[in-house]
């Protein structure tokens, strides 16, 4: 995850989904999901699925893009998840990838303010940031807390991607780099967002019995679920709740029969640290006004309650949009199959993704169980 | 913007034109002709004061292609008298002097032009209130 500026989006795309396959010993699946936002815009490319497919050998399977703006890649591995629940097929690749700097960074901010509501929201000048800058401000205000107080999110998400061979900043940041760094739109600085990265990652699905048979080391999916908001954030009932994050991660809580306490880990949108916190609130770790607390207090480390960006998040592992819905749930099986290195949790048995789509727009949770 | 899309949205961009929910009596803007509260038709135009006030903003360090002459610039929520949210920028004031419930009102301003052959785009944006001197 990094600046790829020697490989094509086909070429990441292809050796994603050639490793899940070796990984799975799977030559040919039935079907592949490719999760992608901004091909057209950034790369004149559309029609991936086709293309992904030719490029990785597999000429003639059925093959589609999906897209849910940042969201795309849970969005993908989602359905993938209905086609192989739903019985239709047995064997189903998804790649989620994403091609962010072969543009000016002008072109790349002005595709990625597709995720709002072009007219209403783009059209006045909003980027992506000066959205997230809105809900900051307002949520500062609401609920009294300062700047620093979201340092917490961005220190535990470099400190962690420091152990992440794949992380493209592989270093921690003090309290006062975070405090000083350069203002994209007040009050969100530099060191609140995420990373504007080329990459790919992929995965197979398959019923769990065929995959035990097959002796592999899988991981179960306890829960797929996604909801949706207001495309502009201020159509919605209050822009500090994300309904949708409500609404999937009751539904995932519901599918896999558990309650927020019982997860090991959460890898969570951490696009920008107000999304942390409104996103640690929607699933039901914090009150209303809550979410930053437990950046303050701790809990989110790898040692403490709850541990968030295990291998670095998409502040310091990094944000290829499309693509990072897929690098969550990949992180998530590592942890599961003890793959997670210097990073590994101790006896992890139940994980959660979390990808958002649009500041909140289209969120998918995920959550998956250690197999025995 | 497209030209058509310039044009369709003329009395949205210029005179806050909105719609008002003949079921529930909810002032919609912009208009979506579904009321997204109680989900029936609304289809009934309905003027807007452009009065409110700010509900949160910020200053944008970094714009998007197309506003970047502009940059920095300070957007905002403006929370309208009667009831919708909306985004725009704020125009005639200094990004010191905003603060969540400043009373604002709508204005008319240039938001952006499209090279030399292209769209000058005018669009609504909120100022401040202006104080009437007795």
């Amino acid at each position: 995850m990094r600046e790829h500026w020697d490989k094509a989006l086909r070429i990441l795309a292809e050796e994603a989904l050639l490793g899940a396959l070796g990984d799975a010993g799977i030559e040919r699946p039935e079907a592949i999901w490719v999760g992608n936002m901004m091909s057209g815009q950034l790369s004149s490319q559309e029609n991936l699925g086709a293309l992904v497919a030719d490029h990785a050998g597999l000429r003639g399977i059925e093959a589609f893009k999906v897209e849910a703006a940042c969201a795309s890649g849970a969005a993908a591995f989602r359905n993938a998840f209905l086609a192989v629940a739903g019985g239709m097929m047995d064997i189903v690749a998804v790649c989620g990838v994403e091609k962010m700097t072969d543009t000016m960074g002008d072109a790349t901010t002005a595709a990625l303010a597709g995720a709002a509501d072009a007219v209403y929201e783009g059209e006045h000048g909003l980027s992506f940031v000066g959205l997230n800058a809105l809900l900051m401000q307002r949520y500062m205000y609401e609920h009294g807390y300062q700047r620093r107080d979201f340092a917490g999110f961005a220190m535990t998400a470099h400190r962690n991607a420091v152990g992440n061979p794949n992380a493209m900043f592989r270093r921690e940041i003090s309290l006062e780099a975070f405090e000083r760094a350069k203002p994209i739109a007040d009050p969100v600085g530099l060191l609140d967002s995420a990373g504007i990265a080329d990459g790919a990652a992929a995965a197979v699905l398959m019923p769990t019995a065929m995959a035990r048979a097959h002796g592999l080391r899988c991981v179960r999916i306890k829960a797929s679920a996604s909801g949706t908001d207001a495309v502009a954030l201020h159509d919605r009932r209050d822009p500090l709740v994300l309904e949708a994050g409500v609404l999937s991660s009751q539904r995932a809580y519901s599918q896999a029969g558990i309650t927020p306490p019982e997860l090991d880990f959460f890898e969570l949108h951490d696009a920008f640290t107000i999304m942390s916190a409104l996103s640690l609130e929607a699933s039901g770790f914090a009150p209303r006004g809550g979410g930053v607390r437990l950046a303050l207090d701790g809990e989110i480390a790898l040692d403490g309650r709850l541990p968030i960006a295990t291998l670095g998040g998409l502040k310091a592992r990094g944000h290829p949009v499309g693509a990072t819905g897929m690098y969550q749930i990949v992180e998530a099986v590592q942890q599961l199959r003890g793959d997670a290195g210097r990073n590994q949790l101790p006896n992890c048995r139940l994980g959660m993704t979390q990808n958002i789509g649009g500041s909140g727009a289209n969120i998918v949770t995920h959550i998956f169980e250690r197999v025995e | 913007m497209h030209q058509a899309s310039y044009w369709r949205t003329n009395r949205q961009r210029l005179a806050l034109m909105g719609e008002v929910c003949p079921s529930c009596g909810a002032k919609l803007f912009p208009p979506r002709d579904v009321c997204p509260h109680c989900h029936g038709p609304a289809k009934e135009p309905f003027a807007f004061s452009g009065k409110g006030s700010v509900y949160s903003f910020s200053t944008l360090y970094h714009a998007p292609e197309g506003y970047e002459a502009a940059a920095p610039y300070v957007v905002a929520w403006v929370k309208l008298e009667e009831g919708p949210m909306v985004t725009a920028q704020l125009a005639d004031v200094d990004q010191e002097d905003v603060y969540i419930g400043m009373p604002v009102e709508m204005v008319t301003r240039k938001l952006h032009e499209e090279g030399d052959a292209g769209l000058i785009s005018y669009n609504y944006k909120f100022r401040p209130v202006m104080q009437s001197v007795a």
